[in-house]
């Protein structure tokens, strides 16, 4: 990250988004609104003096990048490695921002003048050749499967929080203890929370099997504790990965085919007094188990982000029917989409996991690039064309077409398409009340005449004069 | 041709991503399905004009399917199945004021990944067609002109 941050031909905008985007392959717009951090980031040099200067003392708000683990104050770095190193102040609570009644220490403290509060937000204007989406994933929320009682159960956690707890940068540097300040004894990994799932997400997220297996080798190693996977299948396709899960087999972690049907905290024994306990039909002795724990970690699947849709539309890119982004084909265009100039890399377009992310990455880096060096493009023949004496200039092409690559020549009254963002798939034809598109290859005389010649009455001559 | 021996004759309007797949997928897994369906091949359902309906009925179509992607998102041209999916309805009820039976059309969707549905339908499509007889709209349209 900060390699990429510091390379003189990147250009890092964090905290942006885009709003929006225009043009077509070697020719995009994109506009983009950078939201203030009101912190200057051509001044700052991350020191993070402003931190101790702010007015509240101790951290109160929960810390974003630690799932609410933690507190952070209102100005805030939002965690240890962040790119560009340089802090920002969170709106609704900073009190100068919400109120402007405060001693503002926190620009006090800082030397070089770059906190600033009248920061607005910046919208700039993008011309770029090709496009990247790598917009990622989001884990299923575990509120989907209230049976395993995330929520309710304080001592319920989500892979990712417990993968903050190991961390030496975590909230707890490292410690692994429970919400009560206990170390848990016993711990049970609950795979596929929200995958191969018929009630919430009916794929396999991949990478969740091979992280079950890394938080329990830690939690073994940080605790002590007696740690049970409950599993369908382990799924450890991959280098060095099926060996991985033998080590843990050795190490004495332990390992339970079945779907867990709950998590509850009903004790029948007293053995399961004060702990979490997981039921589960054990299929390799055929037999329910009740397996008392101190500690639940759900393996929460992958899935596309809620904002996935809005993403689509924005780059004229489709969606497979599980909301990832579609790929262009499955095997031998896996980076490309159906947009000439855009590609996708990573979780964005399927699950995945770190190397197979690198090599998705760096494939749609090298497509990109490829593309711009060239300097030109091919094109498919099977587009559309406006006949320009029969256009009626009704405009009704311009709202149908899924590519804008409609424009309207205002000076000559005709519809103009655009060749190069033409895909060819002929709805502006079909919508042109004057007829005056055609669809290369699909025209209405072809068409027609496949269907006289599929109806022609066996050994009838047809009015052209060809035999049947 | 007799109406013992009827064979009807069927159209199919497919797109090129999702159900012309299924149908080529049916083929080569060696599905079986009536011979009664010849298909045309369209890039996406978006570009089927109403026309090319009537114009198959005019030539002696005794039934017509529509078939392309799933809505929402299986579209390959994001949204071509949703202008079809505004289109059929009107298709629906123009067919419904020429006297043509509700049977002899069909729109829908089948993914490229669904070859068994499309032999499926073909079959069951075929049938029904069968069982409401030739429908020679040609003839009836060319004796009203006299």
């Amino acid at each position: 990250m900060m390699d990429a941050g510091r390379h003189p031909n990147i250009t890092l905008l964090t905290y942006s988004e885009v709003t929006g985007v225009s043009g077509y392959v070697g020719n995009y717009k994109v506009t983009v609104k950078k939201h203030p951090r009101y912190v200057r980031e051509d001044l700052c040099v991350g020191c993070l003096q402003c931190l101790e200067g702010c007015i509240f003392k101790t951290p109160r708000f929960p810390d974003e990048f630690n799932l609410g683990l933690n507190q952070r104050k209102p100005i805030y770095l939002p965690f240890a490695q962040a790119t560009p190193q340089v802090p920002l102040i969170d709106p609704a609570n900073c009190l100068q921002l919400k109120t402007g009644k405060c001693k503002r220490g926190c620009a006090e403290k800082c030397d070089r003048n770059a906190i600033d509060f009248e920061q607005k937000e910046e919208v700039q204007e993008l011309k770029v050749g090709t496009i990247i989406v790598a917009t990622g994933f989001k884990t299923v929320d575990p509120g989907k499967t209230p049976y395993y009682g995330y929520g309710k159960y304080p001592n319920v956690y989500t892979a990712l929080e417990v993968e903050r707890l190991v961390s030496a940068t975590g909230p707890t540097g490292g410690e692994v203890v429970l919400r009560d300040g206990r170390k848990p004894e016993s711990v049970g990994i609950i795979h596929c929370v929200g995958s191969r799932d018929e009630k919430t997400n009916r794929w396999c997220s991949r990478v969740c099997c091979m992280y079950s297996l890394k938080l329990a080798h830690l939690l073994k190693d940080h605790t002590g504790a007696r740690v049970y996977n409950f599993y369908i299948d382990m799924r450890t396709p991959g280098k060095g990965y099926e060996e991985f899960y033998n080590r843990l087999l050795e190490e004495g972690v332990f390992f339970i085919r079945g779907r867990v049907a709950e998590v509850t905290d009903w004790a029948i024994k007293t053995e399961e007094e004060g702990k979490l306990v997981l039921r589960v039909e054990d299929t390799m002795i055929g037999q329910v188990r009740r397996i008392p724990v101190d500690m639940v970690v759900l393996s929460t699947g992958l899935e596309p982000q809620p904002d996935s849709a809005a993403v689509a539309s924005l780059f004229g890119i489709s969606r497979s029917p599980d909301g990832f982004f579609a790929e262009a084909h499955p095997k031998l265009r896996p980076v490309e989409t159906n947009t000439d100039g855009v590609f996708l890399a990573g979780c964005a377009q399927g699950p995945r996991d770190v190397p197979d992310t690198v090599a998705h990455a760096g494939a749609a880096a090298s497509m990109a690039i490829a593309l711009l060096d060239k300097g030109e493009v091919t094109i498919s023949p099977t587009i559309a064309q406006v006949d320009e004496k029969l256009c009626s200039a009704c405009k009704t092409c311009l709202s149908i077409c899924p590519y804008t690559a409609i424009t309207f020549d205002a000076e000559a009254n005709v519809a103009k398409i655009n060749d190069a963002l033409c895909r060819g798939c002929g709805t502006c034809v079909a919508a042109c009340p004057a007829g005056a598109i055609q669809g290369r290859h699909f025209t209405d005389e072809q068409i027609h005449a496949q269907i006289e010649a599929l109806l022609r009455e066996p050994g009838k001559k047809s009015a052209e004069g060809v035999s049947a | 041709m007799s109406e013992k021996n009827f064979e009807p004759r069927i159209i199919g309007f497919l797109c090129n991503w999702c159900t012309y797949t299924a149908a080529d997928t049916a083929g080569v897994s060696r599905m079986e399905q009536p011979a009664n369906v010849d298909v045309i091949r369209v890039m996406c359902t978006g570009r089927i004009e109403p026309s090319f309906i009537l114009k198959a009925f005019a030539e002696g179509a005794d039934g017509v399917i529509v078939s392309g992607c799933h809505p929402p998102g299986d579209c390959h041209y994001t949204n071509g199945n949703f202008k079809t999916f505004r289109r059929m309805p009107l298709v629906e009820a123009l067919l419904a004021q020429f006297g043509i039976e509700k049977g002899r059309f069909h729109w829908g969707w089948i993914s490229g990944a669904e070859a068994p549905k499309w032999a499926q339908l073909a079959r069951d499509f075929t049938e029904q067609v069968r069982s409401l007889g030739p429908l020679d709209w040609s003839r009836q349209l060319a004796s009203k002109e006299d």
